[in-house]
């Protein structure tokens, strides 16, 4: 092999997840145009539009890119710790000294411009749990293991619940998907969907009714799978934490909970309808979406985005511009691109010599997968609406750096796979 | 190492089992469900209705009867209404700011969107609208719209041209042109030719944002459609002669129409007492409706087609025609008047005058005697007297009497001409015979004919046996009226006995009960009535044409409660000829004594009355 050094950087980089990458960022910034689309400033380089910007955050990302690619792959794993370590701590200052936006104090300001830490602190995250369960001595089967490898996510998660943006620390549960590839039970999948499933059943149905008919079924399947004691004692614990964390999350809807996040749940399960209140988000861009039909309304031509009947249209609810103008096929074509690139991603990962890039690899699709399926479900009324972007698509400078970090760090260490001995 | 490599598969799938579900909700709907397409009509288009102005009438000689004035609304976005100079603004349309802040939470409080345009103050006047034009700016959220009211320069005719006023629901839950807050004729010529005269909505379909503010024309104005102008009507009445007619009926409560009976054309269509149309316009009909609804003398009523009065006397000419045809009296066939007609115990009186009568002298006197006989004889030539009252009947109704035109005049009444199966209800069937309803024969007991009809059968009299239905419009925008006024009708009486009758209504004018509507040269032919009226004094009557043998005009005057038909009717109907034939009335005396008769029931005849 001619190519295992740094000078074969470019020959060594896979191309197929570069161009998805750029594909799909060209795909954004014209959908950015769109979505806020202005007879008077139809220059699409115009800095004074966002989509001016866009292109901006668009070069500069590159330059990002460039950089991660000339740099020693061996840095990234050398330099893990001090990155998460620099990070959490940034997390924490921001609390302190962030400027408030719209309830969440998650900003800072360099200059003229303001940046989200948050958005960083993802890459920083996945290379301090790509380095902590790369090490040799390290075995998933520990609980020591479990709770320090769940630590290193959640550190930051819980720092950015207290930042106010929930919706960006729910991202870091995609870790889960991490550490199940690395060995972790699959019953921690299970796990997650019965306790996904019990949420939504303790918000719909009667607390009491609902315990009646967990009791029945803890009785049956005691009853008819085998009747023996240890199977009762597991069946009884089961039953029992699931009365807990029913009467919880009731307990918790009714007394933690903001109001505003109690209707945005409470609208997206169907139990209230107000599609002029927190419901507007989500009815008007269902409405977007669904006026496109099967070929949509063509280019520039959505009356719903850009006449502004989509709030954060070109941010969160970037989605809609797609659906209106493109139609069903525009979906089908965005949404094929993304799982073309999440397999691509998985494939990349697998083929890595060295744990540490798999795992990295591994946290960049599971990034991705919960953005996609947070921010697409949102506006077609699947997901509750918080307030995270579409990756490459949705306008703003920190999101797409952010993932221009994380997708081009992956691309470094898969170009650096031939210089790993084991 | 690479101990779990398996699990690839499974974190792949859950990949692809999301975007699936995904894409399967999406197909429903993008695809599938119709749901957010017309919610995003509804959201993001806007269709605005450019109404086209309403027609123009003019009159026969081109002069306008009804055009349209532009009235200004000043509208409110309640939402959009900032702080304001309320002071200003509440000074300039004369209200207090107490009556501005309650009118402003009304409209801010209503379910529809408070983007929504409403009006807060309807047809402000042009000085309010001028001072307020150039301060507009200073008041966020209020505009002003221009729209058209009718307007009526002559101030005549307010029955047969109509008025115009807003739908009611019921018309728009069962005719889908219309909407909330459209105009449409309610009544006369507007009502008539509503379609015409209307025009075509013309619909703009814009885009608007989520401030509702315009975005322009959508697709480019593919599915606009353009507003059709209305179309302008030409009437058949001539202005000057409404005017007059108006003017002569002053004071009077009754019925003045004219006819050209060549053609069915509506000369002048008076019914007294009348009103100025334009107090029904706009705000001035809210204002002006409900009292003159109340009014006893019914100003609203139009008198001329839907009063039913007996025709009294006129009636004889329709009898006379019907006996010469029916064979039972000829030219000579002479009946004597001993101050009246005998049968039995019953008498029909009569005033002296000598005797015996012959056909001429009988229409020139008006003879009683004459008609009971000549009614009694058309009715006893047959072997039943209802065969005979049909036959009767019949003639009386190819004259146009008993039953509604084919006219354009949507407020309209049949009169009544009784049956035979009405006074075998009443008496009992064979229990009846010419005797027992020979006030028929002199135009009293159960007939009911409406002015129009009366000057219709006079018209036919004048055209010796025809008539067009008689209408008020002649053409629309330059083209043909309905085909229905372009037909003839006839009657089954042969010309010569219509001239011989003709003679009689000469002989009226020149030796017999109307001398009075004599006019020098012209001929004037006619008949008077004196109808006996139960609640008061008699109704005065009077019919005519002239001149004798190329007919321009039929007339029919009715005064209510005025006595003789020679006292009043006939002078006006002479005066309504002068002016129609000469263009100029040079009688002054004459003129002054009608335009100064006051024959309006006193104040406690009503009261007494009810």
């Amino acid at each position: 092999m001619a190519n295992r050094n740094n000078e074969g950087v470019l020959q060594n980089i896979d191309w197929v997840l570069v161009t998805l990458y750029l594909v799909m960022v060209t795909m954004g910034w014209f959908n950015i145009y769109a979505a806020v689309y202005n007879e008077e400033y139809k220059n699409i380089f115009d800095t004074t539009q966002s989509y001016g910007m866009q292109l901006v955050w668009i070069l500069t990302s590159l330059f990002i890119a460039f950089v991660i690619l000339v740099i020693d792959g061996e840095f990234f794993p050398r330099f893990a710790w001090p990155v998460y370590g620099a990070f959490v701590l940034l997390l924490i200052a921001v609390i302190f000294v962030g400027a408030e936006v719209k309830g969440s104090k998650s900003w800072i300001g360099v200059g003229a411009f303001r940046v989200q830490p948050a958005e960083f602190a993802k890459f920083a995250t996945n290379l301090a749990l790509a380095k902590f369960l790369s090490n040799i001595n390290i075995k998933i089967e520990k609980l020591s293991t479990k709770l320090i490898a769940s630590a290193l996510f959640a550190v930051p998660a819980l720092i950015i619940i207290l930042q106010n943006e929930t919706g960006s620390a729910l991202v870091y549960a995609a870790f889960v998907l991490v550490l199940f590839r690395e060995g972790l039970s699959g019953n921690i999948l299970i796990f997650g969907v019965a306790m996904v499933i019990l949420f939504i059943l303790a918000l719909l149905v009667d607390e009491t009714i609902l315990s009646i008919i967990l009791f029945c079924i803890a009785a049956a399947s005691f009853i008819f799978v085998r009747l023996k004691l240890s199977n009762l004692v597991i069946t009884g614990s089961i039953l029992l934490a699931s009365l807990a964390f029913i009467h919880s999350v009731d307990y918790a809807f009714v007394n933690i909970l903001e109001p505003h996040q109690k209707k945005r749940i409470n609208v997206l399960l169907g139990k209230e309808v107000d599609p002029k209140g927190a419901g507007y988000n989500v009815n008007q861009s269902m409405i977007a979406i669904g006026s496109g039909g099967l070929i949509g309304k063509g280019y520039l031509k959505g009356t719903q985005t850009k006449y502004n009947y989509v709030p954060e249209q070109s941010t969160d609810f970037i989605f809609c511009t797609v659906g209106e103008e493109w139609g069903f096929v525009g979906s089908v074509v965005v949404l094929g691109l993304f799982v073309v690139l999440l397999l691509r991603i998985i494939y990349l990962a697998e083929r890595q010599r060295s744990t540490f890039s798999r795992i990295y690899g591994y946290g960049l699709a599971s990034i991705i997968f919960v953005h996609i399926a947070i921010n697409i479900g949102m506006t077609i009324g699947l997901a509750p609406v918080v307030g995270i972007p579409l990756p490459f698509f949705s306008y703003g400078g920190s999101s797409l750096w952010s993932f221009t970090i994380l997708t081009f760090i992956f691309v470094r260490l898969d170009a650096y796979r031939f210089q790993i001995l084991r | 190492m690479n101990l779990f490599s398996d699990r690839k598969y499974v974190i792949s799938t859950i990949f692809i089992t999301l975007v699936v579900l995904y894409l399967i909700r999406l197909f429903y709907i993008q695809v599938i469900n119709d749901k957010y397409k017309l919610a995003a009509d509804d959201n993001a288009l806007r269709h605005k209705i450019e109404y086209p102005e309403r027609g123009v009438i003019y009159d026969r000689n081109g002069k306008i009867l009804v055009y349209n004035e532009a009235a200004y609304d000043l509208m409110v976005i309640p939402k959009r209404v900032k702080t304001i100079d309320t002071l200003d603004l509440c000074n300039m349309l004369q209200i207090t700011k107490e009556a501005f802040i309650q009118k402003l939470t009304k409209l801010k409080k209503q379910k529809f969107s408070s983007f929504r345009p409403e009006v807060f103050e309807g047809e402000i006047s042009l000085e309010t609208y001028a001072t307020l034009q150039e301060k507009l700016y200073k008041f966020p959220g209020f505009f002003v719209q221009a729209r058209t009211l009718r307007k009526y320069p002559m101030r005549i005719a307010p029955h047969a041209l109509g008025y115009v006023g807003e739908v009611d629901e019921k018309l728009i839950s069962s005719n889908p042109y219309y909407r909330m807050g459209d105009n449409m004729g309610l009544s006369g010529v507007e009502k008539a030719y509503e379609i015409p005269l209307r025009g075509q909505r013309g619909v703009k379909i814009v885009m608007v944002d989520v401030y509702n503010r315009e975005k322009g024309s959508f697709e480019g104005g593919k599915y606009d459609t353009a507003s059709v102008l209305g179309r302008s009507l030409t009437s058949s009445i001539d202005a000057d002669l409404q005017a007059y007619g108006e003017k002569l009926m002053q004071n009077k409560v009754g019925a003045i129409v004219a006819i050209e009976p060549s053609s069915g054309e509506i000369l002048s269509m008076v019914s007294a007492p009348t009103y100025d149309p334009n107090l029904l316009v706009g705000r001035n009909k809210k204002k002006n409706y409900p009292k003159m609804a109340l009014d006893t003398l019914k100003p609203l009523y139009n008198r001329a087609t839907m009063a039913k009065y007996p025709p009294g006397s006129t009636f004889k000419l329709v009898n006379a025609l019907i006996g010469l045809h029916e064979g039972v009296i000829n030219e000579n066939t002479l009946f004597s008047c001993s101050r009246g007609f005998h049968f039995g115990g019953l008498t029909v009186g009569c005033h002296p005058h000598a005797s015996p009568v012959n056909l001429k002298f009988s229409i020139t006197t008006s003879c009683n005697s004459y008609y009971c006989n000549t009614f009694k004889n058309i009715l006893q030539k047959y072997p039943k007297t209802a065969i005979g009252f049909n036959v009767w009947r019949n003639h009386v109704m190819s004259f146009g009497l008993g039953q509604k035109f084919p006219t354009d005049l949507p407020q309209e009444s049949s009169g009544n001409v009784p049956t035979v199966k009405y006074y075998d209800k009443y008496h009992g069937s064979g229990r009846w015979n010419a005797i027992t309803v020979i006030s028929l024969a002199i135009g009293q007991g159960e007939m009911g004919v409406t002015p129009l009809q009366m000057a219709n059968f006079c018209s036919v009299i004048a055209n010796r046996g025809w008539f067009y239905p008689p209408h008020v419009i002649k053409e629309v925008d330059g083209g043909k009226i309905d085909s229905n006024l372009r037909t003839k009708h006839y009657t089954k009486i042969e010309r010569e006995y219509f001239d011989m009758v003709v003679d009689g209504m000469r002989n009226v004018i020149t030796n017999g009960t109307g001398r009075i509507a004599q006019l020098d040269s012209l001929e004037i032919c006619g008949k008077t009535g004196t109808a006996q009226n139960p609640h008061g004094k008699d109704h005065s009557i009077f019919i005519a044409f002239a001149p004798m043998d190329k007919p321009k005009i039929a007339i029919a005057v009715y005064v209510e409660n005025a006595g003789f038909g020679a006292t009043w009717a006939a002078p006006i109907a002479s005066l309504m000829m002068e002016k129609y034939l000469r263009r100029e009335v040079k009688r002054p005396e004459m003129e002054t004594r009608i335009f100064e008769a006051n024959l309006l029931p006193k104040k406690e005849d009503w009261i007494s009355k009810k």
